[in-house]
């Protein structure tokens, strides 16, 4: 799960990590009065949403007076933000922060992270901030500091001052990179981050240090012990049918295509994508009901696939390992009974119990087409796709 | 015989008693393991009892089974001084589930297969850290199906018939995918020398690297199939070591080609972030590694096949 700015500013800042002066607001009145309480000359109204690129993007602008606060807030709320990491659609903004305004000095990058590949959590560090760390990994991997954190022990002193030391922050700034340091690596641990990132970390003319942005992103894994956390995930984020899927404690991301996937399993769920592309068609998400899932789950998927307009096929892929295929079939019937699909449903059952659940779904009276294996069903889908589509368009 | 496991490796069931260690222990036994104790705090001194069946039981799940009498312990310690245990599976709820892993290593198991979904990252980074520890302990999982020497032992929640004994060892991150390509490799006519699910978590214990070591080791093991996925680059790792250490043929598959950036798609490590980890570069690393591809998932079995001159 990933917060806000404003979020992650608001958790860090109870760990102690100095972060800037500022407010999250949700109306012009409320960026205005931020702007007021501030008590500042100026300010910096930011848009707020889950993605990075959002100063080239015009989601971050300087304001001089509550009035023109007001005005960028109305500007920015409401809309969708597209900078370059959100994708074409963009991200909608439902708050923006109102932060002081600050003379820098010095901007530059810092970050505890799980570092996948090494199996272990690292803070990383980095003179050039404001920047993507994965541009400078790429190009100049030497400029890039790494301190390896013990997962019981957390960041040691001697690591700070070292990080420190190697950023060039000394004198007045070391004791306050050591303090910084520490109380990161203790928000990392303790809020189960994946990556917790201060981008860019400054030093203020007037020889303070504090983080300008900061990013936090959480384990979903671990949320069962942060659920004052869970609130936290902001509803304007979520797209509906993806809102619906994880009440069921389903996995679903939409997609672009029109073609509908139910699938048991993630790696088979992403092949099946993958086979429909390689067909010529196009999925419109990925849907895992889990290895080992039951009837009411498959009816809960297989409702949010009938709601979805943009399809034009639906097409079902289990491989009943544990699963028993005949319930799975019970669970599109009884979604089916809800709300008649409106496309053709192509249906592959493999493994335990295929006849019996291939028999109920036959006599089922519904327009199921059955498939005999993973190509074969990814080709009728697409044909089935495509048949619906010059259907449609006849129709009009 | 294949590697890691047979017919007479000793194991245990953390978490027996639960709806998941229950059903997939009974199906472990009945298939031949040894499941020799469970281990559920507080219920020690009491018993898991496997109803003897007419038909159900062996590897081909057809062959009459006798009743199972499982002693259940307090800890790990105990059940491995009573019954000489030397694996486990665990199927302990995520929130206590690297502490049942911590306490498999600690107790001296040599094999540790976590079927459980869902483990923090920062709890398997606690796991790893005792792992490194005890260098005569593997741990496979978390998130995972676990292992299977056809015909001889099954430690984990596969479904037993798809499979045949032959001498393709298959290493895997997911679940289901595995099962499609194993059917395929088991309809064409040929089996497998061991399958190894290692998981579709971002930490996990055995890498793809670590199972390849194993399969060239292994004398039962002709040749590697190995599926991945989006998301960190254990792919690339493996590209690497094939080319450096690996004189069998290996054969791959990667899914995800169509899946978008910054989006997990169901398991936890299956993530693009940025610009790494996307399936066409690591289908583009196996394949500079002189590595065949699979394009197609309908084609892994037939990759492979074709790999090892077989078809």
């Amino acid at each position: 799960m990933r917060l806000h700015e404003y979020r992650a500013k608001e958790l860090l800042c109870k760990y102690g990590v100095p972060v800037t002066e500022g407010m999250a607001a949700a109306t012009p009145e409320e960026a205005a009065a931020a702007f007021e309480k501030l008590g500042g000359t100026g300010a910096v109204v930011k848009a707020q949403i889950l993605a990075g690129g959002r100063g080239k993007a015009g989601g971050v602008r300087p304001v001089r007076s509550a009035v023109e606060a007001a005005r960028a807030a109305a500007d920015l709320l409401g809309k969708p933000l597209v900078t370059a990491q959100t994708g074409p659609g963009g991200q909608m903004v439902g708050r923006v922060y109102v932060q002081r305004e600050y003379d820098l000095e010095r901007e530059l990058y810092l970050a505890a992270a799980l570092d996948r590949s090494g199996a272990r959590a690292v803070m990383i560090g980095c003179a050039e901030g404001g920047v993507e760390i994965e541009d400078i990994a790429a190009r100049r991997p030497g400029k890039i500091i790494r301190e390896v954190l013990a997962p019981w022990a957390g960041i040691q002193p001697y690591q700070a001052r070292r990080l420190a030391f190697r950023l060039g922050l000394s004198g007045r700034l070391l004791a306050q990179t050591v303090q910084f340091a520490t109380a990161l690596a203790r928000a990392f641990f303790e809020l189960d981050c994946v990556l917790a990132e201060i981008n860019p970390l400054v030093v203020t003319k007037n020889g303070a240090l504090l983080a300008l942005d900061a990013k936090l992103e959480i384990d979903d894994n671990a949320m069962f012990r942060h659920p004052e956390l869970a609130s936290m995930s902001d509803q304007y984020d979520q797209d509906a049918a993806e809102a619906e899927a994880r009440k069921h404690d389903l996995s679903y991301v939409r997609l672009d295509g029109d073609i509908g996937c139910l699938v048991n399993g993630a790696g088979l769920a992403m092949a099946t994508m993958d086979m429909i592309k390689l067909c010529g068609g196009s999925p419109a998400n990925f849907l895992d009901v889990g290895g080992g899932t039951d009837r009411e789950r498959v009816a809960a998927a297989f409702g949010i696939l009938a709601a979805d307009a943009r399809l034009k096929a639906i097409l079902v892929n289990i491989f009943g390992g544990i699963v028993r295929c005949d319930l799975i079939a019970e669970g599109i019937l009884e979604a089916a009974r809800r709300a008649i699909p409106r496309v053709p449903i192509v249906v592959r059952l493999e493994g335990n119990s295929a006849g019996a659940g291939l028999d109920l779904l036959a006599g089922s009276g519904l327009d199921i087409i059955r498939a005999d294996s993973l190509a074969d069903a990814a080709r009728q889908a697409v044909a089935a796709a495509a048949s619906d589509g010059r259907a449609q368009a006849n129709r009009t | 015989m294949g590697i890691l496991i047979d017919r007479n490796t000793r194991v245990l069931c953390q978490g027996i008693t639960g709806k998941a260690g229950a059903f997939h222990a009974a199906a472990c036994y009945r298939y031949g393991t040894r499941i020799v104790g469970g281990v559920v705090p507080g219920k020690g001194g009491t018993f898991f009892d496997v109803p003897a069946c007419s038909s159900g039981g062996g590897p081909d799940g057809r062959s009459p089974c006798p009743p199972g009498r499982i002693p259940v312990f307090d800890t790990v310690e105990d059940a491995v001084r009573e019954t000489a245990a030397e694996a486990t599976m665990i199927f302990v709820p995520a929130p206590a589930a690297s502490d049942a892993a911590i306490e498999a290593v600690e107790a001296g198991l040599k094999l540790i297969v976590v079927i459980t979904e869902g483990i923090p990252a920062l709890d398997m980074l606690k796991v790893r850290e005792q792992l490194a520890r005890a260098p005569e302990t593997r741990l496979i999982g978390p998130n995972c199906p676990g292992i299977i020497v056809p015909g001889e032992c099954k430690i984990g929640i596969m479904p037993a018939d798809i499979h045949a004994p032959g001498d393709i060892g298959v290493v895997s991150r997911s679940g289901t995918l595995t099962y499609e390509a194993v059917a395929q490799i088991t309809r064409r006519g040929f089996g497998q020398s061991a399958c190894i699910g290692i998981g579709g978590d971002p930490i996990t214990g055995m890498s793809f690297v670590e199972a390849l070591d194993l399969f060239q080791e292994d004398q039962h093991t002709a040749g590697i199939l190995m599926i991945g996925e989006i998301g960190g680059d254990a792919e690339e790792r493996a590209a690497e070591h094939v080319k450096r250490s690996i004189t069998k043929p290996v054969a791959a598959f990667v899914a995800g080609l169509t899946a978008p950036p910054g989006r997990r798609m169901g398991h936890a490590g299956a993530i693009i972030s940025g610009r790494a980890g996307t399936a066409a570069s690591k289908v583009e690393t196996l394949r500079a590694a002189g590595i065949p591809v699979a394009d197609s998932p309908a084609g892994i079995g037939d990759t492979i096949l074709r790999a090892m001159g077989r078809i």
